[in-house]
């Protein structure tokens, strides 16, 4: 069997927070993420714990997120897409 | 219009895409719904297809096993839509599925992502209706398994497959259940390391019931290649192992691990640490996706691994009229089991009501089925979820992730408000009533709730924690819709 994993083939860009990334078109807003080794994207609401991906299947909904506007989007469902917006809550809650 | 039965298949897994294909086989008029962007489902979940081009033609296989299945189902699949016999609503989620007076059943839809594609319609009836809806990872909670960088070894095996993402560098797998193998696997293929695979059993329960993985030989094969892969990449493969707590400030970053007795007991002196770690992939077992069917009030059992499943007759039929199911949701068994079942399904729908079914139409999966049974059955006892981790929790160990309700709080609210079932351990703590309605935690919560009763007490429990009113938290508008629509 070949490696799975490929290098950055089709990148895109899609902006997270303040910051642009170049991801691989295909992947998830999760999968994009994961690859550039960010984790959380969430604080809990009690303990403000950091959260990130979780079931990577839509079951969980430990990775809500924002994107293009539209609060608490499944980040393992949603594919990345050329200049799509995604806001972290761990952002929001920074000083 | 024609005559044609209409069945509705929820699911475009193995068991959703061979129960498609054979109802089109069949004759008749098919709609296939499903959460996924892509058909496939879990095992064959698969990098995104070009776009342009045609649909099904060589998607990307790598990694995959049984890959001239899919393709030949996909290719049963994009015929019927080319036909117009099937209708393939992807991007769709199923939140509620009715039975009306005329045995007809309804569906509810709503778009599974609001960037996606709208549904084209947010209610489906059919005259047949086949659920396929699959499992997810079992969980049991550990102390630290609540910080990023630990998931489910579903996930970690979904991104590689589906997007060719490594979840980690330096990856810990843990649970019980030959779905391991296939992870680690494909995580040295991916050029992840996989510093241990902590297997909770102690295999033996293999020895008792040799004849049935000797009946699945292609079981066996897999597990040879994987065993091969194992040896080649120098991947420790602990058994009777399990992960006593993850250690990490803001992310996963060392795991403790230590061996276990017969009992089930941690051995003091045999814990270890792995430092440097930077994902965690756990998985005891997998939960069926049942809701849509415990809604209907179908009848239902608890398997030997402990999950609820739907009762099935030899043609895949609930004691729900019109309403079959295949796959997973009617006990854990694999994709290959998940193809016969979908295939018989999908005979069985496709059959005129005055039609009796025929043994001899469906013979080749039939035996399929009661073989892979039998494995299962022989996975199921020897892959038992280990009885360790009660003890192993820490008073602020969360168990229901969503409402962040700790192993204190449940324990607290068993002993002391006598909430003896995962209903009244919700009522009183909350747990199992954040967004994922107790998906993960329902199991957890009713072993901690029933003291690790593994008998009436514990599966009435597990039972309750299917009741979900809707499969997913949908906009209040699309109720407020739902209940202004005239009674059809
Ligand atoms: C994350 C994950 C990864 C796995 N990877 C492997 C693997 O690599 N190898 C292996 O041998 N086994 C794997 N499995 C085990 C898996 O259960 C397979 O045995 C197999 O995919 C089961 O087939 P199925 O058709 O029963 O269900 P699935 O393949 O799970 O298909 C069910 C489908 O139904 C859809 N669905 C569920 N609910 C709804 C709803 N309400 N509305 C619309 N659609 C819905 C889902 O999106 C999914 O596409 C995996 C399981 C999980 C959870
Ligand atoms: S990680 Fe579970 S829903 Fe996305």
């Amino acid at each position: 069997m070949k490696p799975v994993v490929k290098s950055v083939e089709n990148p895109i860009t899609i902006s997270v927070d303040d910051a642009q990334l170049t991801v691989e078109a295909g992947t998830t807003v999760a999968g994009a993420l994961i690859a550039h080794g960010i984790t959380a994207w969430r604080s809990t609401r009690k303990n403000e714990r950091p959260r990130g991906l979780f079931c990577g299947i839509g079951a969980c909904f430990d990775c809500l997120v924002s994107i293009d506007g539209q609060p608490n989007q499944r980040a393992c469902m949603v594919r990345v897409c050329e200049g799509q917006q995604v806001d972290t809550e761990t952002a929001k809650e920074r000083p | 219009m024609s005559q044609k039965i209409h069945v509705a298949v929820i699911g475009a897994g193995p068991a959703g895409l061979a129960a498609a294909a054979n109802a089109l086989a069949h004759g008749a008029q098919v709609t296939c719904i499903d959460a996924n962007d892509q058909p496939g489902g879990q095992y064959w979940r698969h990098r995104l297809e070009q776009p342009g081009r045609q649909p099904g033609v060589q998607p990307d296989s790598t990694g995959h096993h049984d890959w001239k299945t899919y393709l030949s189902l996909r290719a049963a699949f994009d015929a019927g839509i080319a036909a117009g016999t099937l209708a393939y609503l992807p991007n769709t989620q199923v939140w509620m599925a009715q039975q009306r007076e005329d045995e007809r059943i309804t569906l509810q839809l709503t778009s599974a992502t609001a960037a996606g594609t709208q549904a084209p319609a947010s209610t489906l009836t059919a005259d047949r209706l086949v659920v396929a809806t699959g499992a997810y990872d079992r969980q049991i909670p550990i102390p630290g398994w609540d910080l990023p960088g630990v998931m489910t070894a579903g996930a970690v095996q979904a991104l590689i497959k589906g997007q060719g993402v490594l979840a980690g560098q330096r990856i810990v797998l843990a649970g019980t259940g030959p779905f391991l193998l296939p992870v680690a696997s494909n995580v040295a293929h991916a050029g992840g390391s996989v510093l241990a695979i902590c297997e909770s059993a102690d295999l033996s329960g293999w020895l008792k019931n040799l004849k049935a993985p000797l009946a699945v030989p292609a079981k066996g094969i897999e597990g040879a290649e994987y065993i091969w892969d194992l040896l080649r990449h120098r991947i420790p493969y602990k058994r009777s192992t399990v992960i006593t707590a993850i250690h990490g400030a803001e992310k996963v970053e060392a795991v403790s691990i230590a061996r276990t007795d017969k009992t089930g007991a941690v051995i003091a002196g045999s814990e270890e640490r792995i430092e440097n770690v930077d994902c965690v992939g756990l998985g005891f077992g997998f939960t069926t996706q049942l809701e849509l069917l415990t809604a209907f009030g179908v009848a239902t059992h608890m398997d030997v691994d402990g999950s609820l499943v739907a009762d099935v007759d030899e043609f895949q039929l609930t004691s729900g009229a019109n309403v079959l199911a295949a796959g997973e949701v009617t006990g854990i068994g694999g994709a290959a089991l998940a193809v016969a079942e979908g295939t018989v399904a999908g005979y069985r729908a496709a059959l005129g009501s005055g039609q009796a079914p025929q043994q001899s139409e469906v013979a080749k999966e039939l035996k399929t089925i009661s073989r892979h049974r039998a494995f299962a059955r022989a996975m199921h006892q020897a892959h038992q979820v280990p009885d360790y981790w009660s003890g192993n929790l820490e008073e602020d160990t969360v168990v229901c992730r969503c409402e962040e309700v700790t192993a204190g709080e449940i324990i607290q609210a068993r002993d002391e408000l006598k909430a003896v079932d995962a209903r009244s351990i919700k009522s009183t703590t909350r747990a199992g009533m954040g967004w994922c309605q107790g998906r993960v935690c329902g199991y957890a919560a009713s072993c901690l709730a029933t003291c690790g009763d593994k008998h009436e007490a514990f599966a009435q429990s597990v039972a309750n924690t299917y009741k979900r009113p809707v499969s997913i938290p949908v906009p209040l508008g699309e109720i407020a819709d739902l209940e202004d629509s005239p009674k059809e």
